[in-house]
């Protein structure tokens, strides 16, 4: 099948970081990429580059056949990619619920609905209902029914994630690039997290890259795997291989381990 | 959904003005009919201030749309006294269009300082221009209505009748356009930009286009001031004229579009008293006010009513 992504030599450097060097993998629709690497592995620098945060300094990046380099991040997101943030970006004055209501407005206004002219409760275009109900299903979707009239700016850390990510379902996207979707959440609820972020997503046919430090659950949820290191892309291969590559496992994997034990050092200094 | 009582609580309001509006005494239809005029101002920068924008420099429209009204009047012999706003209203979002371009770029105390550095332009290329009365301005010819000239008794009232019911239409597509996917964009502009973009709209189009409301606004309470005073000079595009509007929009809040002529009114009353007991230091009292008001009700006179909806 025909990539639905498709990046080709992407490269990018600040000052003396090259942040990406010669980035090239494509994606199936419909599969599920999980995103490796330590930190300044160069993750999230191709996360922005793909929805058009950064551009590259070479390289191109085409989705579904259409050059997508040069185009705005608006742009890229009424084309179909959305993306969540590793730090989540929210309207932090506005309620759980305003946010999703102000999400489902740009996506009514960009389908030319609800505007000026328009007359009672117009349905929001791909939901097929009008966006109070859709706004409510979606943070019920994301277990965030119980914070619906909490401001964005008090909720706990892993509730402002998955709302970010709630956000970005408002859109309907064909691709969804998720940073680091479980930071912030104990080891024990990332699994039930995760399944239920890929449950609400993966039910619309969402193709998903994900970035995530903790192996088992790549291993879990990923179809695929990209492992970064130092602005290239190291392994790109299923899971139970990519883990178990030597330079994975090197550069990668053992980082994440000490990460883990510097975080447990941390925990009771 | 709570229901939408706005348009009815304007409808209402309008009819008391038009009603008692023949029976008032010169000294309430005049300062009602100049607030009307400073509410449309006020009502323009309420749309920016949801975004987190201020514009100190809102007079500047203000005055365009004035000398638009004195220039037709002048020249064309103009004088019907919708032509004359509308006019105002047209060629400040004209000019607000062209300048949005580099203003839309700029956030917080940029843009308010850009803003006001172009309402000072204006103002002196006004006090240099010979032709259109340098620091003097020059006189509005009485305005008609609908091409009737109305009894010297009368013109007043007429003018507050326009002036009201021009408030009445704008406030209610204000309302209309607050509710709208663009229009309630706002307190997300405020918050965050990059969520904005992410959700695929544009928070520099949008704030160009509330940048042109807000100018279209002004405009049309300056063609307004300008038949209701009969007298423009260039004082009207000077920066205190700019504070004003900017402390009625704060004193108002931005709850509502009622708020801001609440506020124009309030501002006239408290400015006519406060100068009539102590004109020396009638100032003194109408920093007071703001004063008390930041303090106690952050959000504006206006949540005085919100928060007895609430109770
Ligand atoms: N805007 C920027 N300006 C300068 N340097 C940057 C910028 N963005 C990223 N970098 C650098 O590029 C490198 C890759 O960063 P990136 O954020 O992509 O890493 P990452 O894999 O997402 O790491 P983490 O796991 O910590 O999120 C790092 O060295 C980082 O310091
Ligand atoms: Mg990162």
């Amino acid at each position: 099948m025909a990539a639905i992504l498709d990046a080709k030599g992407l490269h990018k450097s600040f000052g003396a970081v090259v942040a990406a060097s010669d980035i090239t993998a494509e994606v199936a629709p419909d599969s599920v990429v999980g995103l490796i690497g330590t930190n300044g592995a160069g993750k999230t620098t191709f996360i922005n580059m793909i929805t058009g945060y950064l551009k590259p300094d070479r390289g191109r990046i085409h989705y579904e056949g259409r050059d997508i380099t040069d185009l705005a991040p608006r742009d890229i997101t009424r084309l179909g990619i959305c993306r969540s943030f590793q730090i989540p970006q929210l309207y932090s004055s506005l309620s759980a619920y305003e946010n999703m209501l102000i999400g489902l407005s740009v996506v009514m206004r960009n389908h030319g609905v609800g505007g000026f002219f328009s007359r009672g409760r117009p349905d929001v275009p791909g939901h097929g209902r009008p966006a109070e109900e859709v706004a409510d299903d979606l943070l019920e979707r994301f277990g965030l029914a119980e914070y619906r009239d909490k401001n964005a700016q008090v909720l706990p850390g892993g509730v402002r994630k998955l709302l970010d990510i709630a956000l970005t379902m408002a859109a309907k996207p064909k691709v969804l690039l998720l940073d680091e979707p479980t930071s912030g959440v104990s080891a024990e609820e990332k699994f039930s997290i995760m399944e239920m972020i890929m449950k609400a997503v993966r039910a619309e046919g969402v193709t998903v890259l994900f970035v995530e430090h903790d192996m088992e659950v790549v291993s879990r949820f990923a179809e695929r795997v990209l492992a970064f290191y130092d602005g290239r892309i190291i392994a790109d291969a299923p899971p139970e291989v990519a883990l178990n590559d030597r330079e994975v496992r090197r550069f990668v994997v053992g980082g994440e381990l000490h990460r883990l034990d510097e975080k447990r050092d941390g925990a009771h200094a | 959904m709570r229901p939408d009582r706005t348009p009815w609580v304007l409808g209402a309001i309008l009819a008391v003005l038009l009603v008692v509006g023949p029976f008032a005494p010169l000294w309430v239809v005049f300062p009602v009919t100049i607030a009307i005029a400073k509410g449309l101002v006020a009502l323009g920068l309420m749309i920016l201030l949801r975004c987190g924008l201020v514009s100190f420099g809102q007079a500047l429209y203000y005055c365009i749309g004035a000398y638009t009204a004195g220039m037709l009047g002048r020249v064309f012999e103009l004088d019907g006294v919708f032509t004359l706003m509308l006019a105002g209203m047209a060629v400040a979002a004209a000019t607000a269009y062209v300048l949005g371009f580099l203003l839309a770029r700029y956030r917080g105390i940029f843009f308010g300082l850009l803003s006001l550095a172009f309402s000072m332009i204006f103002y002196g290329l006004l006090v240099k221009s010979e032709t259109l009365g340098s620091t003097d301005g020059f006189n509005v010819l009485p305005s008609t209505l609908f091409g009737i000239r109305p009894a010297d008794e009368w013109v007043r009232y007429a003018v507050l009748a326009a002036a009201s019911s021009v408030a009445f239409v704008a406030a209610l597509l204000v309302h209309r356009y607050l509710r709208t996917p663009l229009g309630s964009l706002a307190p997300a502009i405020k918050d965050n930009e990059i969520r904005v973009e992410y959700m695929g709209a544009s928070a520099r189009y949008a704030i160009h286009v509330k940048y042109v409301i807000a100018a279209a606004l002004a405009g049309l309470g300056g063609g307004l001031a300008a038949t209701t005073v009969g007298h423009i000079d260039p004082e009207m595009a000077y920066w205190t004229v700019s504070g004003e509007f900017v402390f009625i929009t704060i004193l108002a809040g931005t709850g509502n579009v009622i708020a801001p002529f609440l506020g124009a009114l309030i501002f006239e009353g408290i400015r006519n008293v406060a100068f009539a007991v102590s004109p020396n230091t009638w100032q003194m009292v109408l920093g007071g006010a703001l004063l008390a008001v930041i303090v106690f009700l952050p959000n504006g006179l206006w949540s005085l009513f919100r928060r007895g909806r609430a109770a």
